[in-house]
This record gives C-alpha cells, structure tokens and sequence, in this order.
C-alpha cells in the first residue's frame, strides 16, 4: 500500500452518494505558473493589478465567444441531477465538487456583474462581487475538474461543467493566475515538440532500442520510423507512449499493427505530441497553436494520412477540433477520416483479416476495460455513434479470450474518469487524484472480487499514468493498468520481412533519414 | 372605469412587453453567440435527423434527466407536462372562437393542474430533503416554487371552490387585444392568480426560467457529430487564420 498523508477511501461494494462535508477540499491547490512561463503562452507573469476588472472584461469577452458558456451560465435550475454524478464529489465530499456547486462559483459572478437580476438583488439570486477570496476559490475548485463530461450526461440542459472550468482557467490565466503544470507543459510543446520535453535525438534513440527490443522478442524486424519525409502515414501520439510504463508496450503494439499492415508510416519530432493541454486551459489560441505543429509536420513529411495513438483529451482535440483548429486537411487523401485512431485503423485490419491473432497468449491476463471520459463522451471511433466503446472493446475480444465489463453504471457514457484528467496529473494534487479515483477503483475492485479480473486495459495516456500511480493506494498493484494495444502487441503473429536476418541494416537507415527534415 | 380593470389592464401591457422583449433579446444573443467547437455530448448523432429526434427526445421526455436522477425526472415531468395541459386548457381564455382541440382537453386540463402541484411540491420537498439540493438551493429558487405552486392552488381554488365571472375574465382579456378596457371581476383569488402569471411573464427573461429557450441552443445536444466530415469554423477564430 503506497503512503499517504490523507485519508484513503475505503472502497465499497455498493456505491454510495456521500453526505456533503463543505470545504474538505478547499485547501487542494496546485503550484502556480512562474512568470517566466506565462510569457510563453502570452499571459501576464503574476497577478496584474487591475485584475478584478481585467477579469470581468475577460468573462464578458468570453462570453460572447462561446454560446455554450452563455447558456450554460443562465439555463441551470439547481434541479440537482448532476450533484451526485462526479467522481471528485464521490471521492471528496465537498459540495463545491458537485458540478452545480462548481458552475455557481462562477455563476454567482456572472449573474452579479452580467444580469439585471444580481445586479439589482444579489442576495436574492445569490449574486456575489469577484472579491480575492473567490478568485482563490476559482482556483482551488476550477483545478478539481478533470473536464471529463459527466455530469454533462445527466443534466437535462445538457450543461457541460468542463466549459465552465475551461472559461475560468482562462480568464485567471489572463490575469496572470497559471497552474504550474499545464503551463509549463504547454510551454515545453513550443520549445521541444512534446509534453516531457524529450528532444529529437532523444526519440531517435528511444525508437532505435525499441526496433532492437522487438527483434530480439520475435526475431521480425519491426521498424520505428521517425520524421521519414514521404511517408505513408503521419502518427501522432502522447510523448507518455515513447518511453513510460505501461505506455511503451502499446507503442510496441501500434509499430506491429503498422508493420503487418505493409504501409509506410512515421512519427515526427514536429509532432511528437498528441495531447494537446491547449484544452485544459481553455484557450483557442493555445490549444490551435500546438494542433498546427500537426498540420506543419504532415505538409513537411508528404504524408496522406494521420493516425493517432491511445490518447483521452488528444483524441478529443483530434477527432472533435482538429478539422476546425488546423484544417482543411484538403491535401491529405479523402478516402480516410483525418484524423484516424489507431483502434479504427487496428479494427479495420482484424475485419479484412489481415491480421493473424494468437488470443492464447493473452491467456495469463483476465480483461476489464475502461473506457476513457474524452474518448465516451467527445469523440466517436467509426461511423456508427457509440463506435467509441465498440471497437476497443472488440479489439480487446479479438485478441484475448477473457474480458469481463465493469458495472454498466461505469463504463461506456457513464464512465469515470480516471481521477488524473483535465491538467490534474500533478503530483501537488495527489489527495485530489486519489480521491476521484475512488468510483473507477470500486468498480474495478468489484470485477476483481467477482469475476477474478486481473488488468485492466485503457486507451489513454493520462489514464495509464493515473492508474499505476494510484491503484497502490487502494491494495491494487500499478501494473494493473496495461494499454490496449499491448493485448494486440502480445496476440500478433508477425509476419517475417527479407531482412529479418540482418537486423541492423534497417535501424542505420532509419538513422540517417531522421536528419532530414530538420 | 373600474380602477382594478385598469391596473390589470396595464400590468399585463407592461408583462407581455417585458416577457416578449426581454425573451427576444436573449434568443437573439444566443442565436449570436458562435459555438466555435463541436462539443455534442458523445454519442451524439451523426445526422441534422438525428439531433431533431434527441432534442425531441429532450424536450418532450427529459431523457438525460431520467438517466440522471428518477425522482426529479417524475415529479419535473408531472410538473411540466401539467403546465403544458394547464396551458392549453387556458387557450380558451385567449381564443375565439374556441378550437375543437382546445374544447377537448378541457378535462384533462383540470387534472394536469393537480398533477402540476404534485410535481412542484415534490420538487420543493427535494429542497430540504436532500442535502445536495438544500445546498444548492439559493432564495430565488424557493421563490420560484412558491410562486408556481400559488399560481397552480389558485387556479384550482377559482376552478372549485370560488367562482369567478369566467365569461367576463375571457372578455377582459379579448379586450386587451383592441385596447378596449371591459371590466374585469374584482375576486381577490382571479386577482391573486393574474398578478402571479404577470410575475411570472416578467421574471421569465432574467431568471433560470431562460432553461426552456436555453435547451434548445445547448451546443452539447443540438451540434451533430460530424467533425471530421465537415469544417466547423467560428467567424471571430477564423480571423485567427487571417493572422
């Protein structure tokens, strides 16, 4: 059991809807941005001096650019169908967690200073002045929404909760109140081209002990290419894939899908970052900023089609803006969505048959598999709506004889984040992640308990990290976690190319292209 | 000219004018309003087709809210769908000659008030029953039931207990419409129940009662889910490209 210095929830059998405990979160905070990281992303250094003003001009000014902010601000009716619905409520008791509670710290200032109502009887509507201490209320509680959508499902207007934190992160940022980690991350995109700052030549490494790892586990040489110009296809994928554990073996997974399916394919230093934390702080500008190094590396590497690897949030940005942020993507070819998930591109290629599975050998595993907040309720897989629990899952029975589903309460569009989404994968939130972890845990402990499960698959970059680092904290061990494309990697039987014999040859060619494009 | 006729008179002028502007202003500003992100709560629908049938869906079932929590969804539905029969069966009020339909339903209209009041407070009850909602629950929301259930009571109260001079309450109001004043029946229940339904038209456009008009522009439920076919630009961040 991992230590901790609060109190771990004790997992339960059946869920429970706790009674609320008002402000047991309020003292979670994450460090905040340094200046010098602010600059970055264009935002003030600390906090300006003007900034109450500064931050209502900023929420006026948002509020005529997204709709969904200026509805969502006046349609709740507190009916109360979402309070039970998140996971950091469920975890943390805090009522500033239930999804109403977190809409109404910014609600109260928006009816205060944007409506007839609270400006004429605040009391009455609970309309209250942006004072300091809210702004620092703003803070703590906008940094305990992972933006998973949940609460979305089950409100009768549709109020999506991850907007409004998205807005709020926005105006602080513009008033100089960054959070430390998403800033900084976005920063290292600008300045290296990946979330973990790893460099070019860092990536060519990696990539060229991997194709040596692969070859001497199956005796095929599988290739990793990288910022090969001419290419077939472009894949992009969270730099967690290129070297953290459990991520790596899905990467393994994602090079013999490619090998086996004979077409050409690279990755890119330019964009060797799916995950785009732009999102999290709910800036266009940003988040447009990091999607067109995407668009830069596919018109210099001529490729005609993208693919993405596991990612939660990035497959939300790829699958639901990437048309908007960078597009058109009218010089790529039109047969194939832009962009691809590797699951539709891996299911695709099980249904013509031009995989060969061995399922056997997946045998020592029993599956569960989560299903990512972003990828169930912001993006689809397929043409079919609900593709996006369909396919992994058939990818997962395809290649692995024992799959059991957790409770339906959990999975599909009523799935619970991982606890670590949404730029809270700090290690300054802990309490927080471990906490909102606790209905995933349960429901996992239950299929544990129940059906002698023993990992679980999951096809996001944020959740794997989460999971390992939280399933110590409740007696689960944090290889538990394994990624999708690892069942496939396992059941392949890779199909022998000429060279195999010389195993070398291919890795120094691939060598000397990576220069290329710089 | 009776003094009341007059005030009542110029108070519903006054709420209609209010309730009619003051709604315009916000649809309008909501129909301004770009949402510059495909955002539809997944699984969405693919199709124009498709979204016609899940905000149907919304509006006439409360689908998202029966998923969410069985209580509120029943005692909101008896509510609404209450109101809406109350609604109708009050057309004829406003209508003449009166329609077939409007004739018809007058029946159920007397019970779908009842139901209306079960609704509401049972909703109400959920207010202090339920510590998640008591803490959510500011002044203006107690108001809100308070004045709707009084509405609802009142209307019930003229219909069985104390009757009013309908036929000069219906020439009152068809008056209205020629700027011709008739008297109106000085009941203080009739006058108790307009001044409500007035209050009610007047705080509609400033108040969460925006949620009826609100539904229909949430981006989370009437965008398809098309991203990758179709380019889905704002205006303000296709500016960004001019840049």
């Amino acid at each position: 059991m991992a230590k901790a210095t609060f109190k771990v929830p004790v997992l339960s059998q059946y869920p429970e809807v706790p009674a609320i405990t008002p402000g047991s979160m309020a003292h979670s905070t994450p460090f905040q941005a340094k200046p010098e990281f602010q600059a970055a992303l264009g935002f003030p250094g600390e906090l300006v001096e003007n900034w109450q003003e500064r931050a209502i001009e900023k929420m006026g000014e948002l509020l005529t650019r997204y709709r969904s902010l200026r509805v969502y601000l006046d349609a709740c009716v507190k009916c109360g169908a979402c309070t039970d619905k998140c996971h950091y409520f469920l975890g943390t008791q805090d009522p500033k967690n239930m999804p109403v509670g977190r809409q109404d710290l910014m609600r109260k200032v928006y009816r205060r200073y944007f409506t007839v109502a609270g400006r004429l009887f605040p009391k009455l509507v609970g309309a209250e002045d942006l004072t300091k201490e809210v702004l620092d209320e703003w803070y703590s509680y906008y940094h305990q929404c992972s933006q998973c959508r949940r609460c979305s499902v089950f409100c009768p207007y549709g109020i999506d909760t991850a907007e409004i934190s998205m807005a709020a992160r926005e105006i602080m940022d513009s008033i100089g109140v960054g959070q430390k980690y998403c800033n900084e991350i976005i920063g290292k995109v600008y300045t290296v081209g990946n979330n973990l700052g790893l460099p070019g030549p860092a990536l060519v490494n990696t990539l060229e002990g991997l194709e040596e790892d692969v070859f001497d586990d199956t005796g095929v040489h599988v290739r990793y290419p990288i910022d090969q110009v001419g290419a077939e296809v472009l894949f992009v994928t969270p730099s967690a894939d290129f070297f953290a554990e459990p991520h790596v073996d899905g990467l393994i997974g994602y090079g013999k899908v490619m090998h086996e399916s004979g077409l050409s394919w690279t990755f890119s230093t330019m964009a060797s970052e799916a995950a785009n934390f732009g999102l999290f702080i709910g800036s266009y500008e940003n988040m447009r900023r990091v999607a067109l190094r995407i668009r830069e590396a596919a018109i210099q590497l001529k490729v005609k089609r993208i693919i993405f690897g596991e990612c939660g949030h990035a497959w939300r940005v790829g699958y639901g803006f990437l048309n908007s942020l960078a597009g058109p993507w009218d010089f790529l070819d039109p047969r194939y969505p832009v962009p691809q998930h590797i699951c539709e591109f891996t299911w695709d290629l099980i249904q013509q048959g031009r995989l060969t599975l061995d399922k056997s050998q997946n045998d020592d595993k029993v599956l569960t598999f989560h299903d990512s907040c972003n990828v169930a309720r912001a993006s689809r897989m397929g043409d079919e709506a609900g593709g996006q629990f369909e396919i992994p899952r058939a990818i997962i029975r395809a290649t692995c004889n024992h799959f059991y589903d957790m409770d339906e309460e959990t999975i599909r569009d009523r799935t619970f984040c991982c606890g670590g989404g949404g730029g809270l994968l700090t290690d300054d939130l802990m309490e927080l992640r471990v906490k909102g972890a606790k209905p995933r845990m349960e429901a996992l402990n239950n299929v544990i308990q129940e059906k002698g499960v023993t990992h679980m698959a999951a096809i996001c970059a944020i959740c794997k990290t989460q999971f390992s680092k939280v399933l110590p904290f409740y007696g689960m061990e944090m290889d538990q976690i394994i990624s999708l494309h690892q069942l496939v990697s396992n059941a392949i039987v890779l199909t022998p190319r000429e060279d195999d014999d010389d195993g070398d040859e291919g890795a120094q060619s691939r060598a000397e292209n990576a220069d290329e494009p710089d | 000219m009776p003094f009341l006729t007059v005030l009542y008179a110029y108070l519903f002028y006054g709420a209609a004018l209010v309730f009619v502007s003051g709604l315009t202003y916000k649809i309008v500003q909501y129909t301004l309003t770009p949402a510059p992100l495909k955002i539809p709560t997944t699984p969405a629908p693919t199709t124009r087709g498709g979204v016609v049938l899940r905000m149907t869906r919304e509006v006439v079932l409360f689908e998202s809210l029966f998923r969410g929590n069985k209580w509120t969804w029943m005692f909101g539905w008896l509510f609404h769908f209450g109101l809406f029969l109350v609604t109708l069966r009050h057309l004829r009020y406003f209508l003449n000659p009166v329609p077939a339909f409007i004739e018809f339903i007058q029946p159920f209209g007397v019970y779908a008030g009842f139901a209306m009041i079960v609704g509401l407070v049972g909703l109400w009850s959920r207010r202090f029953l339920v510590d998640r909602v008591r803490y959510i629950s500011s002044r203006s929301d107690h108001l809100m039931l308070g004045l709707l259930l009084l509405l609802g009571v009142s209307g019930l109260v003229i219909h069985f207990l104390f009757h009013t001079d309908i036929v000069a309450v219906k020439t009152f109001i068809i008056g209205l419409y020629h700027f011709d004043f008739n008297p109106l029946p000085g009941d203080p229940v009739l006058l108790l129940h307009l001044a409500l339904l007035a209050g009610l038209m007047i705080i509609f456009p400033y108040s969460k009662l925006l949620h009826a008009p609100g539904l229909f522009f949430s981006p989370t439920r009437n965008q398809v889910d098309n991203p990758r076919e179709r380019r889905h630009l704002a205006a303000w961040a296709s500016r960004l490209e001019r840049s």
